[in-house]
């Protein structure tokens, strides 16, 4: 019989699971609020999914477009969304994002300039200014070693390559979390009285994907296991642009950055086919002609922005559309061409990472040649349901920030609006920890029973004599997902999906890791999977149940938007059968100071006739 | 597709042998890509580590066929057909299992380097700074921190004077903090002495191995040995510094 006190125990008044931005910015404000502040990794620090993210930080500094600031910011962020977002978080990330922004530059961030000096700013999709503070195309890796930097000196302890496997409560409060030490196999709890989730997406159980393994929906299921709830998660973003070729690379992001900088898309017959899927509610705001296109590129003010720098879920559809109709590039996706565009001295400046990209990897000469690009899995909008201002989930103590929280985004993210969702979310989830350790005076404790039955079930997969390879069950539910839960959706395959996912699950309870715990990455594999199966269940639960087109969530069989869906986030949770309940929960009304800034005409913004007197507000 | 030989180092700190193995080898393929396949068919408990598969991260480094290199980057085809790969861990850093190595002294040393100090912004709320005096500053953040360059550096390496220099990493480090246009600390005289500027001698092996193409000795490392010698060895200056105090010149 397992012995608990035989465990090694840590105390933190706050445990930060994940080190990317999110988890970073949050574990910096816990420790400026005064909070014996942990962070948990199952990487090294530095190496979080942010690294990768590549195209910009979006923010209203209005360096580059002196018209810009938070209320257009706020009204793309809506329209991306489809005006599916939580209106509080899109108000509060518009106006912060800024002050987040010149925060990291006081960190040591050094972003691009502009010519005064200034930090300067790129165009990107959905985004109406030039608003996306950068450096070249390896904006994340700036991110995440600032906040790295000067992380390190503020007293947090970074717990590098430990894993959390499981959330511990004394009743309906947070108490603690079980881990394991990678390099040891060695199981660690933590006792503490809140915890934030910053653990990003789950793109690792899809086959296409620009998630790395560490994407595998830890904090999602997690909470659910807890008892909290989930909201939007039907709405996956497939990024328009991912590698097609060579296989072993498919689905690494080629960033937006490329077309915000001039890059087009074409078919095989060399058409620049985007100015055939331009939708009534962009119209008014896109190129109509190549040679507007052409003039917006020169710098000209007077033209609208190319249809390549539409929303994600919009050029993704459109891409899908012209592979099917058979005018594809050899590979199976499109060209996107800026070699004849931009000279290559520009290309190699702005995008050196996307230039040695492709030239190590699929030996293409971006700047003489087209990129064959194609719709890949790259982010979550849906996740932990969450307040606005305090990023608490329903569970008390439990917070989320940044991928695996739900609501800044609604059914569609834009572009650059990732990064700041992390610095921005992250602090203020620092706060809301704060706040609530500031009024829960009263000690908790996890009981042990919950510790030895979580243990036993993690070590059993190292024991057993025979059983499921978790690598080959891996790929089998990442051909499932993407089968029947890809980026075009009906009734019929999401509930045949449903039906293989429930079988994937029995065969998931023997799966096997034979070897010692010690860094052992069958083990590691197969007790992700738990994570994986159920963040892949509620995503097909919650695409079923929304019967209508909106952003990146695509039914074949209900096209296009349904008002009536408008009013509806999709929630799931766990029923107290064990079983996952999924539910249409009522949104709350628009307050009407924002509805009048997402509604307006943008000429009636910028000349202050809507929205003039809230600057102060809020 | 084709059959390729692997020795893959598999052992721990207790002591190790090459393992052998033979895997399909697909078009467009990099040795990362199969080792993922030897993991889930033949060994499923064989130890690396990798995350973003596109370079950006520098998680996946080991010594391929005796060369330090990014696993992610490199393709199979740069090998000849029938060429076995032979893939060790970073022998710079201790053993933990298979390809796995303990790098924690690099976070160790990473913390000695006192934080950026900025000086105030303008009246404007803003800091300016001309992107031609921030392009050799950005051109040392591009580090992914693979530890490559640690991994090659031969004071490091073969003289494991790892108590007197931080390597070239950190060496990048200092320097994107010293050539920092905002900076205002006097870091000259710690990378003389805490961090072992003298201890380089330019055998430039760090700057080949950058996956980044970092110029990691003549952009980082050789103006920081001037400025210490500037600092300490211009007998002007030492004067200087007798009667006027340890000063950052201004």
């Amino acid at each position: 019989m397992l012995d608990v006190s035989e465990i090694q125990t840590i105390e933190h008044d706050v445990l930060v699971i994940g080190a990317g931005g999110a988890g970073l910015r949050a574990a910096i404000e816990c420790s400026a609020q005064g909070l014996s502040t942990g962070v948990v990794s199952k990487s090294l620090l530095g190496k979080a999914h942010t690294v990768m993210a590549e195209g910009g930080i979006a923010a209203a500094l209005g360096n580059v477009d002196a018209r810009d600031n938070w209320k257009v910011h706020f009204r793309d962020t809506i329209r991306g969304g489809k005006f599916m977002n939580v209106w509080r978080m899109a108000e509060l990330h518009a106006r912060q994002a800024p002050d987040r922004v010149r925060e990291l530059e006081e960190w040591g961030a050094v972003f691009d300039r502009t010519k005064e000096g200034l930090i300067s700013q790129r165009n990107f999709g959905g985004h109406r200014y030039p608003r996306l503070a950068h450096v070249g195309d390896r904006t994340g890796l700036e991110m995440i070693r600032s906040l790295q930097d000067y992380g390190v000196h503020q007293g947090i302890s970074f717990h590098m390559e430990c894993t959390a496997l499981e959330l511990l409560k004394d009743g309906d409060r947070i108490a603690g979390v079980l881990c394991y030490w990678r390099e040891t196999g060695r199981f660690v709890v933590f006792r503490c009285k809140a915890v934030i989730l910053a653990t990003g997406g789950g793109g690792k159980a899809w086959s296409i994907t620009s998630n790395s393994w560490e994407y595998t929906g830890d904090g999602i299921a997690m909470a659910y296991d807890a008892g909290a709830e989930l909201m939007d998660l039907e709405f996956t973003q497939f990024h328009p642009t991912g590698m097609v070729w060579p296989p072993s690379v498919r689905g690494t992001l080629v960033t937006e950055g490329v077309r915000g900088d001039g890059g087009i898309l074409l078919n095989n017959k060399g058409e620049r086919f985007m100015f055939n899927y331009i939708s009534e509610r962009f119209a008014t705001e896109t190129a109509a002609t190549v040679e507007e296109a052409a003039r917006w590129l020169d710098g000209d003010k007077t033209a609208r922005r190319p249809p390549e720098l539409l929303t994600r879920d919009e050029v993704a559809r459109a891409i899908t559309t012209e592979v099917n109709a058979g005018r594809g590039s050899p590979h199976g996706g499109v060209f996107l061409d800026i070699a004849s565009r931009r000279p290559a001295e520009f290309i190699k400046r702005k995008l050196p990472s996307m230039y040695h990209q492709f030239k190590e990897l699929a030996e293409v000469d971006i700047t003489k040649e087209a990129m064959e690009v194609g719709p890949t899995l790259h982010y979550f909008m849906g996740g932990v349901r969450v307040d606005a201002d305090t990023q608490s989930s329903s569970v008390p103590g439990l917070f989320a920030c940044g991928e695996c929280a739900a609501g800044l985004h609604g059914a569609n993210r834009l572009g650059g609006n990732s990064l700041s969702d992390l610095i921005v979310f992250g602090k203020l989830a620092g706060e809301g920890a704060a706040q609530y350790l500031r009024g829960s005076k009263t000690p908790v404790k996890a009981p042990d029973e919950h510790v030895v039955s979580s243990v036993r079930r993690a070590t059993e997969i190292l024991r057993r004599d025979t059983g499921t390879n978790p690598y080959l069950l891996h790929e089998q539910l990442e051909k499932l997902m993407s089968r029947y839960v890809g980026i075009v959706r009906t009734k019929v395959e999401l509930e045949k999906g449903i039906e293989e996912l429930q079988a994937l699950k029995v065969s998931a309870r023997d799966v096997r890791a034979p070897g010692a715990s010690q860094y052992n990455p069958g083990w590691h594999e197969a007790l992700a999977l738990r994570s994986l199966l159920i963040t892949s269940e509620a995503v097909a639960r919650a695409a079923l149940m929304r019967e209508e087109s909106r952003g990146a969530h695509t039914r074949l069989d209900f096209p296009g938007e349904r008002p009536e869906w408008l009013a509806y986030n999709v929630v799931s949770k766990k029923g107290r059968d064990g079983q996952m309940s999924v539910e249409k929960v009522a949104r709350p009304k628009a307050p009407e100071h924002l509805a009048a800034v997402a509604n307006a005409k943008i000429e009636d913004l910028e000349s202050g006739l809507v929205g003039a007197g809230i600057d102060g507000k809020g | 597709m084709t059959k390729r030989t692997f020795r893959v180092w598999r052992g721990d700190k207790s002591g190790g042998e090459f393992a052998t193995f033979e895997e399909d080898v697909e078009s467009g393929m990099v040795v990362l890509d199969v080792l993922h396949r030897i993991q889930a068919r033949q060994a499923s408990d064989l130890a690396l580590r990798w995350n973003c598969k596109a370079g950006k991260c520098g998680s996946c480094s080991m010594e391929i066929n005796g060369r330090p290199r990014l696993s992610c980057m490199t393709r199979m085809n740069m090998y000849g057909e029938n060429e076995t790969i032979t893939v060790q861990p970073l022998k710079t850093f201790p053993l933990i299992k298979d390809l796995v190595t303990d790098v924690q002294w690099n976070y160790v040393q990473n913390k000695r380097i006192r934080p950026f100090k900025p000086r105030p912004r303008d009246a404007d709320g803003q800091h300016r700074m001309y992107q031609e005096d921030v392009d050799r500053v950005q051109e040392f953040r591009k580090c992914i921190e693979c530890f490559l360059c640690q991994d090659v550096c031969h004071v490091l390496r073969d003289r494991d004077a790892k108590d007197r220099f931080v390597g070239p990493r950190f060496m990048i480090r200092l320097a994107s903090l010293e050539m920092h246009p905002l900076d205002t600390d006097d870091r000259v005289p710690e990378i003389r002495k805490e961090f072992g500027s003298g201890m380089c001698n330019i055998t430039r092996c760090c700057t080949e191995v950058c996956p980044e193409h970092i110029n990691i000795t003549d952009n980082g490392i050789i103006p920081l040995k001037e400025r210490v010698v500037d600092r300490y060895y211009d007998p002007v200056a030492w004067v200087g510094r007798k009667i006027f105090g340890d000063k950052k010149p201004t």
